[in-house]
């Protein structure tokens, strides 16, 4: 027996720069007795001399399998899975049964099936949704995504792909670069995947023969340029046969690279580097549990943060700075992309769901309108004028499709003018909303950059995109800090009271009136002195004094704020909506 | 960018989908089985709050045929957390003398777990449950999104599931619909037991291995948990070493022979199990596609 578990934490940066994972150490530990299979001689075990996972896995890739309908990708996956120990005899006993009743392999497993798992993916030998399957190898933790190949069910190749950070892409050999090939290189291009790896599959139904790989990797080096891969590996297998899946295959001596599984394990790919932004926290959930707490939680998307860090929130531009970050175990001194952090304000300043925080020095756009690349997913067809909700991050408003400047076709990769997109159809669009959006440019940052597009009758997804272009900004608030105001300008804003809170076109306007209610206040208070026949040189004196300080008695009386202005609109969700 | 772990990178994600969920719900509600994956998910939903509480009850839909252990455990769990509990059971089930020796896995499943959440979720108006379902179970599960859209009959639309590119979830929904959302779907059972170990979550003990009353009954190790669970003709009870892999009705959940007795042992003896953790649940056996059946039905 092994020592009981004591607490461990998991290897934070430090530790992996140092090359010493404490957890894998005592992980050690984990190799404990293996009573099932010690007393047991049958166990089927394709790769016997497998390493055996001994800690956490350090490392996570996810991965699609995408291309033309009948390419063997879920054959692939199933024949990776096979080959990685991965399938559980159970499982196996499953396969066998499934593959004389559905089986398109005669005599061999069909691996398909252990992959294509609704009844109508069976009966019909293709895939209708995406199959997630997970897998771990060694340090490294694999997250699939097989997604369908045929037309019809584009919409769920394109989700795969917008979260996966690389793409196998299949060529059936036989046949090699077809249309739905082009199509789901640029769906795996348009949401920015760089590292591809393309498996030419078949090779035992073409004779392994070099030549054949040879012209369809010249033929798929062709179409390369308009797609902007920069991670590209070309490799032959037999999904079927297990040709260079897991071992270099003799049945082709000729190829010299990488087998898959090798090419998986090693691969850095190239991904866009959140880090390197400056901090933006979409805000999903206002955490009040007391008076005393009022933190903003959400997933940082961007960037760093650490305590005394200056911020803005967007839209409204209200700006304060991070008393307190909190990841997942307590507070923090900082925290960076990718984490589920809570972080509390110095100020009190209006944030709300929806809402983004990001670095006080480099604002996003905010605007009511952009431009972007979308896939169509509706039976109907997508026409300028088209009301939708979009969401981007936490955020959900009524737009408009205000123009549709063209279509992409699929086979010269060109945008032609097109008067509606219909479905699986990719489209350049300009789209105006009901309020100003926060949004980047889809190159700067994944998540403010990618939207999906709600029908606001029947509520299905009918559109995913990427943000190209933020358009006309909407005015945010002006430079400099809560904080480093001088003692004048902090009073003027006591003064304004709510006029010096909002968005810089709202404020303006509202304070222009408030002055001007103010001297019809003083003009008021002085005609009433005349009235009462006060001595001539009080009256100035009485409407300025009156102008100037009645606005610190509602300071005075906390009356100076509106209360909190309560969201009707349907389509935002209030903080606390859930309580 | 930071290194994360690939544990690190879930923790992260599911907290996502726990906020989303409970920011887009009026009256969201946490499915709480007991099991390891239950366990997991809460310990999960403790940390995205913090330092408030998870703004949802638990729901635990009692069967009357979960372990004893479970059941202790459970209230034990929710008092230490400070956290309400609703336990749920289909009282014209108990009338009616449903239970899984006379009326069958299936009638049981159907009428005391499946028909006894709809009205669950019914009678107190959820609108999302969290359910600690994950997509490596089972391979129609692995075709599940992670928030799943049910009809006011609780259905599920295997053909017509909306698409979730990146994390943009979409949460709208009509009046009498609802969602079951998954925060672990891409966990695997691996990523459950190395996260409680390196966490220290607290787990039922039935997962670690112990001398327990067995019988054998149709190739399964059953656990005697109780006197409702009579002989057959020619069994007998048994003391065995055993633990469990899944949870649920006892005499419908089969043990493994096991010395694993603490989570080194268990993480050990996991990576070299040649069978999958469901192959002990009697009900998913029924017929080749009989999850992807139950689902649509409304079981979780
Ligand atoms: N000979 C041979 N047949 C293969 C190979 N890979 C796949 N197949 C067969 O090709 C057929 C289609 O395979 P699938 O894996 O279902 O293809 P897919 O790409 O997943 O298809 P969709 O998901 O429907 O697009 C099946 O009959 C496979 O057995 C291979 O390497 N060699
Ligand atoms: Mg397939």
């Amino acid at each position: 027996m092994t020592s009981p578990i004591t607490a461990r934490r998991l290897p934070d940066e430090a530790d992996l720069a140092q090359g010493s994972i404490p957890a894998a150490l005592e992980d050690e530990t984990f190799a404990g007795p293996a009573p099932d299979s010690a007393t047991d001689g049958e166990v089927i075990d394709p790769q016997g001399a497998m390493k055996p996972l001994v800690s956490p896995a350090a490392s996570l890739l996810r991965f699609i399998t995408c291309g033309s309908v009948d390419d063997g990708k879920s054959t692939l996956i199933g024949r990776l899975l096979f080959e990685t120990n991965s399938v559980f005899d159970d499982q196996m006993e499953a396969l066998k049964r499934d593959t004389k009743k559905f089986g398109t392999t005669g005599e061999d497993l069909d691996f398909a099936l252990l992959v294509d798992g609704l009844s109508a993916e069976r009966e019909q030998g293709i895939t209708i949704d995406v199959a997630y399957r997970y897998f771990s190898t060694g340090n490294r933790a694999f997250i699939i995504a097989d997604t369908p190949g045929h037309e019809q069910y584009t919409r769920n190749m394109a989700t795969g792909a917008s979260q996966a950070e690389l793409a196998i892409i299949l060529v059936d050999a036989r046949k090699g670069i077809l249309s739905q090939t082009r199509r789901h290189s640029f769906i795996t291009s348009l949401v920015g995947i760089k590292s591809v790896i393309v498996a030419i599959n078949k090779m035992d139904l073409v004779d392994y023969s070099e030549a054949r790989f040879e012209e369809i990797k010249r033929g798929y080096q062709a179409i390369l340029p308009t797609l902007g891969f920069t991670d590209v590996t070309f490799v032959p297998v037999s999904a079927k046969a297990g040709d260079n899946i897991v071992a270099p295959s003799p049945n082709t001596p000729w190829y010299r690279g990488e087998t898959l599984l090798e090419r998986l394990e090693t691969v850095e790919p190239e991904t866009f580097d959140a880090g390197a932004e400056p901090f933006r926290l979409p805000v999903q959930w206002v955490n009040r549990p007391n008076l005393d707490f009022r933190g903003f939680s959400g997933s940082i998307v961007g960037g760093k943060v650490a305590r005394g860090d200056a911020i803005v929130a967007l839209p409204s531009g209200g700006r304060s700075r991070v008393k307190g970050v909190f990841g997942p175990d307590g507070e923090v001194a900082s925290a960076e992309a990718g984490e589920a952090v809570t972080i509390t304000l110095t100020d009190e300043i209006d944030v709300s769901r929806g809402d983004v925080i990001t670095a006080a020095n480099a604002p996003t756009g905010v605007s009511r309108s952009f431009s972007g690349d979308l896939l169509w997913m509706a039976n109907r067809p997508l026409i300028k004028g088209g009301r939708m909700i979009v969401k981007i991050g936490s955020a959900q408003t009524p737009a408009t499709l205000s123009s549709l400047d063209g279509a992409i076709d699929i086979h010269s990769y060109e945008t032609r003018p097109a008067d509606a997109l219909t479905m699986n159809e990719i489209g350049r669009v300009k789209l105006t909303a009901e309020r100003p959006v926060v949004a980047l440019p889809y190159g700067e940052n994944r998540d403010l950059g990618a939207f999906i597009l709600i029908d606001p009758v029947s509520n299905e997804t009918v559109a995913l995109g990427v943000v190209r272009t933020v358009g006309e900004p909407e005015a945010v608030a002006p430079e400099g800090h809560a904080e480093n105001r001088s003692g004048l300008a902090r009073l003027a804003d006591l003064w304004l009271g709510e006029a010096a809170r909002g968005g810089a076109e709202h404020r303006a306007e509202h304070r222009q009136a408030k002055i001007r209610a103010r001297i019809a206040g003083s003009v008021l208070v002085g005609f009433l002195a005349l009235i009462f026949q006060m001595p001539l040189l009080l009256v100035p004196v009485l409407a300025l004094l009156d102008f100037l300080l009645r606005p610190f008695l509602a300071v005075a009386f906390g009356a100076d704020r509106l209360p909190e202005e309560r969201k009707l609109d349907p389509t935002v969700v209030d903080e606390g909506g859930g309580i | 960018m930071k290194h994360m772990t690939h544990l690190q990178r879930l923790e992260a994600e599911s907290i996502f989908i726990i906020r989303e969920a409970a920011a887009s719900a009026e009256n969201p509600v946490m499915l709480y089985s007991i099991g390891k994956d239950s366990a997991v998910m809460l310990h999960l939903a403790m940390k995205a709050f913090k330092p408030g509480k998870p703004p949802f009850p638990l729901l635990h839909v009692d069967t009357t045929w979960k372990f004893r252990e479970m059941i202790e455990f459970r209230d034990r769990r929710a008092k230490e957390l400070g956290l309400d509990l609703i336990v749920h059971t289909n009282q014209e089930g108990v009338r009616a003398g449903i239970n899984p020796f006379a009326s069958g896995s299936r009638v049981h499943t159907d009428v005391m777990k499946t028909e006894a959440l709809k009205q669950a979720l019914d009678k107190y108006k959820f609108d999302m449950a969290f359910g600690g379902a994950r997509r490596d179970e089972e391979k129609s599960r692995a075709k599940e999104r992670v928030f799943s859209l049910r009809t006011p009959e609780h259905r599920w639309d295997a053909k017509n599931q909306r698409p979730e590119p990146w994390r943009l979830f979409n949460t709208r929904k009509k009046k009498g619909e609802s969602f079951r959302v998954f925060p672990l779907s891409n966990w695997t059972e691996q990523d459950v037991w190395h996260y409680i170990a390196i966490e220290n979550i607290p787990v039922v003990p039935l997962y670690f291995a112990a001398p327990r009353p067995i019988i054998r009954r149709d190739g399964a190790l059953i656990m005697k948990d109780d006197d409702r669970m009579e002989l057959k003709p020619g069994e007998s009870v048994e003391t065995m070493m055993v633990r469990f892999r899944t949870l649920g009705c006892y005499p419908l959940t089969g043990a493994v022979e096991s010395s694993a007795a603490s989570l080194d042992d268990i993480i050990g003896e996991m990576r070299s199990s040649r069978v999958s953790e469901r192959q002990g649940r009697v009900i998913d056996q029924d017929s080749g596609a009989s999850m992807e059946e139950k689902k649509q039905e409304g079981y979780f």
